[in-house]
């Protein structure tokens, strides 16, 4: 398979299968927790407003009481800065943006150059940053498995093989035809085998993170007790 | 209405107060039993795996999927930071609920088993994990205010007991005062005849009415077994401020013990017998309003639970005494003097945190004109006694107990309050211990006794009308 094929086969039918497994899997996910059983709570409520209890977790809960600040400061900002690079790589460079209006059609302004540039040093540095205290850290290796590592390659692995593909300045037009054609499609690959993954692994947090927030925070706020 | 009298001295003979040692319990065995029944190692994990089953609902589901293993939870937990164990951390003491879950009933489950991806979860596993999930976890939630995730990990622990009630792997003590709780309506052998004795005695030597078994009352008057063993002064305590509230009011030998050990221990079959013996009595005197002692687990089995036992809402309103206190004080119902002292209060978990009473003791407090000194994590974020979620009523977690009560100690002494008020008999009891193991010049008291000692009026100290009433 030379690299045109390969590009062709990642760009189009894995492409489709990536899309494919990540809808159905979240579906899947969805579908698994909302149909289980859930008793009716017959308790007299202290307050009935159960889904701004719902949705006040959901945002208080972006960030850490004040008592447990000094132990899990690092830990947050180092999580945000992760995760805001990544959306800003994803959504802000004018390669993913013109791949994205390929798809859908959906077109929106790029970062500037340097922002981009300081969304990858974050994204790399707050992903080393991690899994060193994830291997150093007693409890975390306790707690870690194969989902945790293996999350973490996945998450990396695009960022990895991006980094093989940048060939033009950040602010440069997205070209017609790629200058690297095995590189991009090993690029898209990584990127698929993540949107493939993440409906099964951890990463899975990225729509779990709603639901258990504000299934806790609907519970507390019926009792009336801050969360 | 008909008085019924004892002496003091009968009483005391029969059944001799405890009123020195620091804490009740069962003693050490002789010989130390962490199985419950003569049953294979199948049976037991079978009946492990069929109870957690049942409670893999939607919410139990939702958590035990979400955890991205950030370790933060170590950080809400006393038994973590007092020990720097990692085992002691809070989702952890989950690992094999949450195994059991993803390869039994988990959304790929299937995949699991066909793959031989998550090994089953063994009884020896379990019996390791009973020194985690009963030892070193009072149920206190305070990992739930820590979590990103917002993952209720204390109700998870408390859903994991179940499993571990039915395969009959209870610490030993802790089975033990629940199946006397069951068996005898009180862990600590309050049966309703030392009840009645008890308050009769009590009746006479604080000179104050006691209502027994009257067959209709505005007031149902729920207590602990602590109480009742170890600090009557709260029955008194409570008499004197249902008396100068004025409600017509009555304690039921048929209902009267709140604290519910079938809870702590995971077996749902005792927690209701024990939560539907105070509801039938509520119910038989037409009660309005049943109120609880001073207990932290009393609140979560009736006010949040209670309903559920019994299948419907409760035909009653549920409110813990400072619940009931406050309301009546803010009513102008309670008139109370002014203590004139700082004091620092002692949140009980179950119900600040978790019940959503956190304000109800700071308006009693207020009331009070005491200066209100906070600890540095108080209220919602407090730190546990310790002793909470039956791991008081369990001698192989002293070591560990004791530990996390060196947070409290150093956070209590911290205020420089002249005195220490909560509104929890066990955790008064878990002070108690903690004071005699570290000889720590501090005592903890009650909330609920400090208004009674400053009632405005006749049922104050130095009252003077005394009489046990009961049903003819």
């Amino acid at each position: 398979m030379d690299s045109l094929t390969l590009l062709a086969f990642a760009r189009g039918p894995m492409l489709v299968i990536a899309i494919a497994v990540f809808v159905l899997g979240i579906l899947w996910r969805l579908f698994h927790l909302l149909w289980r059983p859930s008793k009716p709570d017959l308790s007299e409520p202290r307050s009935t407003a159960v889904v701004r209890g719902a949705l006040g977790a959901i945002v208080t809960r972006m960030w850490h009481h004040k008592t447990f600040r000094e132990r899990t400061l690092a830990g947050t900002l180092n999580a945000y800065a992760y995760h805001i690079g990544l959306a800003i790589v994803f959504f802000g460079f004018v390669p993913h943006i013109a791949f994205i209006e390929r798809l859908t059609g959906l077109s929106w302004p790029a970062v500037p150059g340097w922002l981009f540039a300081t969304a990858v040093a974050a994204v790399f540095v707050g992903l080393v940053y991690a899994l060193m205290v994830r291997l150093t850290s007693p409890v975390l290796r306790l707690l870690s498995d194969f989902d945790d590592y293996a999350s973490w390659v996945i998450t990396i692995l695009p960022m990895i093989t991006g980094m093989a593909v940048l060939s033009l300045a950040l602010d440069s037009p997205y070209p017609a035809q790629p200058l690297y054609p095995a590189p991009l499609a090993i690029h898209l690959l990584s990127v698929e085998l993540l949107l493939i993954w993440l409906p099964f692994g951890k990463l899975s947090h990225a729509f779990l993170v709603f639901i258990s927030r504000g299934a806790t925070g609907a519970a507390f706020a019926r009792k009336g007790a801050s969360l | 209405m008909s008085a019924a009298r004892i002496t003091v001295g009968t009483a005391d003979l029969d059944h001799p107060l405890d009123l020195t040692s620091p804490r009740l319990s069962v003693e050490k065995p002789a010989v130390r039993y962490d199985t419950q029944g003569d049953r294979t190692d199948s049976d037991r994990l079978a009946a492990a795996m069929a109870a957690f089953s049942q409670d893999f609902g939607r919410d139990a589901a939702t958590w035990l999927e979400s955890c991205i293993h950030c370790g933060n939870c170590a950080e809400a937990c006393h038994f973590y930071l007092t020990t720097r164990d990692p085992k002691y951390t809070p989702i952890w003491k989950l690992e094999p609920f949450k195994r059991a879950y993803k390869r039994e009933a988990g959304p790929f489950a299937w995949l699991y088993k066909a793959m031989g991806a998550k090994s089953k979860v063994s009884v020896a596993e379990l019996e390791e994990w009973q020194a985690l999930i009963y030892d070193a976890c009072t149920l206190c939630g305070r990992c739930t205010m820590v979590c990103p995730m917002g993952i209720d990990i204390a109700s998870l622990v408390g859903l994991a007991r179940h499993g571990m009630s039915q395969a009959g792997l209870v610490p030993h003590e802790l089975w033990a005062v629940s199946e006397r709780a069951a068996r005898e309506g009180s862990p600590l052998g309050a049966t309703p005849k030392v009840l009645k004795e008890r308050l009769a005695w009590l009746a006479d030597e604080n000179e104050v009415d006691m209502h027994v078994d009257l067959p209709q009352a505005e007031v149902l008057v729920t207590f602990s077994s602590i109480e009742i063993m170890k600090y009557p002064q709260s029955l008194v305590a409570t008499a004197r401020v249902m008396n100068h509230a004025g409600y017509t009011w009555t304690i039921s030998s048929a209902g009267y013990e709140a604290t519910n050990f079938g809870m702590l221990a995971g077996n749902a079959e005792w927690q209701k017998r024990m939560t539907m013996k105070m509801i039938d009595a509520a119910i038989a005197c037409q009660a309005k309003i049943v109120v609880l002692p001073e207990c932290g687990h009393a609140y979560s089995a009736m006010r949040w639970q209670g309903a559920n036992m019994l299948g419907r809402p409760l035909p009653f309103k549920v409110l813990h005494v400072s619940e009931f206190l406050a309301e009546n004080i803010a009513s102008g119902r309670i008139a109370v003097t002014t203590v004139g002292r700082s004091v620092a209060f002692h949140d009980p978990c179950q119900v600040s945190r978790r019940g959503g009473a956190t304000q109800a003791p700071r308006d009693v407090l207020k009331a009070l004109g005491v200066e209100l000194r906070e600890t540095r994590d108080s209220g919602d974020l407090n730190f546990c006694c310790g002793g909470g979620g039956g791991v008081i009523a369990n001698h192989r977690a002293d070591e560990i107990r004791y530990k996390a009560f060196v947070i409290k100690m150093a956070q209590m002494d911290a205020t420089g309050a002249d005195e220490m008020v909560t509104s929890c008999s066990n955790c008064r009891q878990s002070f108690d211990d903690g004071q005699s193991h570290f000889r720590w010049d501090r005592k903890m008291g009650s909330l609920l006794e400090l208004v009674a000692d400053h009632l405005a009026g006749p049922e104050g100290i130095g009252a003077t009308a005394r009489q046990v009433a009961t049903a003819p």
